[in-house]
């Protein structure tokens, strides 16, 4: 047994922190979310060249490292911070399913995006899909030697900044079989796409996005005709463990907040951190917040192991943290009382990151039943 | 032992019913929903269609203007009212000041005051908390002193979490008039026009986007004598009088029944797995969970409404109510956020300038993560819900 992290990852993790601490205050990121862009392009580049996008790839990919532990190290640190920045989605998302499924031409790209100079996003859900992976109406049909897309994408987070769409189309089945769905690269130019963005409550932007007779050539293709549901599924677990550690990270300050809060706030005369009804409260936070470090490790752990393996903790991971999630978040909100119901307040944004990523790659119940169903398997 | 309502009671409610379905429009309920803002012109519409029946000041005696309705028909208004999503009274003038002035204002306050309320002339806000005074509001700070001639208070201080005070002309404060006395023994009750030289008003910015409540700075503020309230150093005993009026409808029954039912309409749209989500076994326990929880409220809050009803003012229950009340919202709050899945997630940015972004909204859920957050408020004021159970345990524990 050894619960340590690696050196190089331990380095990585102190030099983000040290760097986000100094350079992601509240003011500044509020300023980022109140931008049209809802990013900021020079905070992008400062992390490509920390390491950070490169971090959450392989070796064989170009990048450093990712494995769950390295994108468990990175997320944490970009959650503690409540960095918007879309790494989830251009990484270990758009860029983690090139570097998987892509031919060499299409690898070409992931050198490019680990220096940061690209942006991604992958378009898969759609109005009535909710947290299915395989539930894919969006068709693909071929047509000559190109292939024309049509259909919705919903709520595709990071689509108006992306240079390129990872888009996923069904080339044949019923709408929720998991054979028949295929991966194509789609600029975000491509004629028939129409992308139309709004903020996020927890800051980002996405995008509902209409493929209308797009066409694509045949070369556009990530991988094999009507067989990426395997990919799709590995890149949501890394997803996950990414999103998870990043929940992590934001719970771990939402509590050291609260510590602070508890301690200096007076009523009655003493530090409201005194009163045994909260005190214990806030105790009852740390115990959950080792499940939650303890879950974030299990998921991390087994993002390289077997499928069944592999999901089964997964979902484990992602049931867990977003039970503590709604915990720390509301709780922590209460114990404070007034100041975290306003904007300028680290907290309010830092709250609505945990609660909010139960929205995202399956929430409690969603993972719950997936639990069941692979511990039956 | 009666479940039901009297026939009267039932003639009443058919009457409540059929007035709000007149009256409440689509665009009201849009926007009380969540779909927009109601603007002050709303809100004191809203007013004005209620004063035109005699129905906006449903506590005050008749003597006032008021339709003087017992605790049984009150709770028939709100809850009816919050079902069919009619816009709230603005409680402020209303519900929290008029009760002291008819309780403790002279004659002259009352004929002046009262009238320009149920008119619409005032709009009052209320000045209590302060930003060192929240839970502890008797350590207030704010200062008033009496001038040489002994025309006016001069104030000086903050208050904060002024809910609508952008909209207010006139804020009723709580003042220190004594620094020498026992905390509750120093404060008085205090009428200020906002347009008065020194106030300055501040929007503070929520979790959710939304300016609904504010700082109000006092900078050598005067304030007539005539303004004061009652008796000097009293304004404590009032204040706690004033909560009491405060604490009505607190478990929200009405807002609970509107949002389960919205709860369960978004469910019945989205789908999960191919089928509805209501159809999902997990996310059903939760309704029905919740449902099951309400429905035992809503029966407490009519054993405590009818106990009110026959006179016995209620005491401890208050606190219950308001506990188990916020509980049940915010639980259903909670569902909403849920059921929306990934749609959830839209937000309509008020802070990004010149932004008119349409939010996709396939359910027609509304900002139901936003108003999610925006509800955490209500286990935090009127009296957090960790003051509640310290009053429950003092009263009942007499500890």
């Amino acid at each position: 047994m050894n619960f340590d992290l690696t050196e190089e990852r331990q380095m990585l993790q102190d030099t983000l922190r040290r760097f986000l601490r100094d350079r992601y205050d509240t003011a500044t990121r509020n300023g980022i979310l109140n931008s049209d862009t809802g990013m900021s392009s020079e905070i992008w580049a400062e992390l490509a060249e920390l390491g950070v996008i490169g971090a959450l790839f392989t070796e064989e990919q170009g990048g450093f490292g990712g494995k769950g532990f390295d994108i468990a190290v990175v997320f944490e640190e970009l959650g503690r911070a409540g960095v918007v920045e879309p790494f989830l989605d251009t990484a270990v998302l758009a860029g983690g399913l090139i570097a998987d499924l892509g031919n060499d031409d299409q690898q070409a790209l992931v050198e490019e995006i680990i220096g940061g100079g690209l942006q991604l996003a992958f378009a898969h859900g759609e109005p009535t899909s909710r947290y299915d992976l395989t539930r894919v109406s969006t068709s693909a049909t071929e047509k000559g030697d190109e292939i024309i897309l049509n259909g919705r994408k919903a709520v595709v987070v990071n689509a108006e900044a992306a240079d390129h769409l990872v888009v996923s189309a069904r080339e044949s089945g019923a709408q929720d079989d998991v054979d028949g769905i295929s991966l194509f690269l789609v600029p975000k130019d491509a004629e028939g796409l129409t992308v139309q963005g709004y903020a996020l409550l927890a800051g980002g932007r996405a995008a509902e996005v209409t493929l209308d007779d797009v066409a694509v050539p045949a070369s556009a293709r990530l991988g094999a005709a009507g067989k990426a549901s395997p990919a799709i599924e590995a890149r949501i677990a890394a997803a996950n463990v990414a999103q998870t550690a990043e929940t992590l990270g934001a719970m771990e300050t939402a509590c050291y907040l609260t510590k602070d809060y508890l301690g200096t706030r007076k009523q009655f005369g003493r530090p409201i951190g005194t009163f045994q009804a909260l005190a214990h409260r806030f105790s009852d936070l740390l115990i959950e917040m080792e499940q939650a470090r303890s879950a974030v490790i299990l998921g991390a752990g087994h993002l390289e192991a077997d499928r069944d393996v592999r999901e089964r903790h997964i979902s484990s991971t992602k049931n867990l943290i977003g039970r503590v999630g709604r915990l720390v978040g509301e709780e922590s909100i209460q114990l404070h009382g007034g100041i975290a119901m306003t904007q300028e307040y680290e907290l309010a944004h830092i709250a609505k990151r945990i609660i909010m990523a139960d929205h995202r790659f399956g929430d409690v119940d969603h993972h719950l039943e997936r639990f069941i169903a692979l511990s039956a398997a | 032992m009666d479940l039901s309502y009297s026939p009267e009671e039932v003639a009443f409610r058919d009457e409540v019913r059929a007035f709000l379905a007149e009256k409440v429009t689509p665009d009201m309920q849009d926007k009380v929903r969540g779909k927009g803002e109601l603007t002050k012109a709303d809100m004191e519409n809203w007013h004005a269609i209620l004063n035109a029946k005699g129905w906006l000041a449903p506590n005050w005696p008749k003597k006032f203007g008021g339709a003087e309705w017992n605790a049984v028909q009150k709770h028939i208004f709100e809850e009816e009212a919050a079902m069919v999503s009619a816009p709230r009274i603005v409680p402020f003038g209303l519900g929290m000041l008029a009760p002291v002035l008819q309780k403790f204002g002279s004659k002259e306050q009352c004929d002046y005051w009262l009238p320009r309320i149920l008119s619409g002339e005032d709009w009052w806000c209320q000045g209590y908390s302060e930003p060192g005074a929240g839970s502890d509001l008797a350590s207030l700070k704010t200062t008033a002193v009496l001038n040489e001639a002994g025309t006016h208070y001069v104030v000086n201080g903050q208050k904060t979490w002024t809910t609508l005070g952008q909209h207010a002309n006139m804020i009723f404060c709580l003042v220190r008039t004594d620094k020498d006395v026992k905390q509750q023994e120093g404060i008085s009750f205090l009428l200020i026009d906002m347009d008065t030289p020194g106030i300055e008003v501040r929007p503070i910015v929520l979790l959710d986007g939304t300016p609904e409540v504010n700082e109000v700075w006092f900078t050598d503020v005067e304030v007539p004598v005539e303004n004061l309230v009652g008796e000097e150093n009293k304004g404590w005993t009032y204040a706690k009088y004033l909560l009491t009026h405060e604490r009505t409808n607190i478990a929200g029954v009405g807002f609970s029944q509107a949002g389960l039912a919205s709860v369960k309409r978004l469910a019945k749209s989205e789908m999960a797995g191919g089928k509805p989500l209501i159809q999902n076994p997990h996310f059903a326990a939760r309704v029905a969970q919740v449902e099951i929880d309400l429905m035992a409220m809503s029966t407490t809050n009519m054993r405590i409404v009818s106990k009110a009803a026959a006179g016995q003012a209620p005491g401890v229950e208050s606190s219950m109510l308001k506990v188990k009340g916020t509980i049940i919202r915010q639980e259903i709050n909670d569902l909403a956020r849920r059921a929306a899945g990934a749609y959830a997630m839209p937000f309509a940015s008020e802070a990004v300038e010149g932004s008119n972004e349409m939010l996709p909204d396939p359910l027609g859920a509304g900002p139901v993560a936003a108003k999610y957050f925006n509800n955490r408020k209500l286990s935090i004021f009127g009296g957090s819900n960790e003051i509640q159970r310290g009053i429950i345990a003092k009263v009942t524990m007499g500890s």
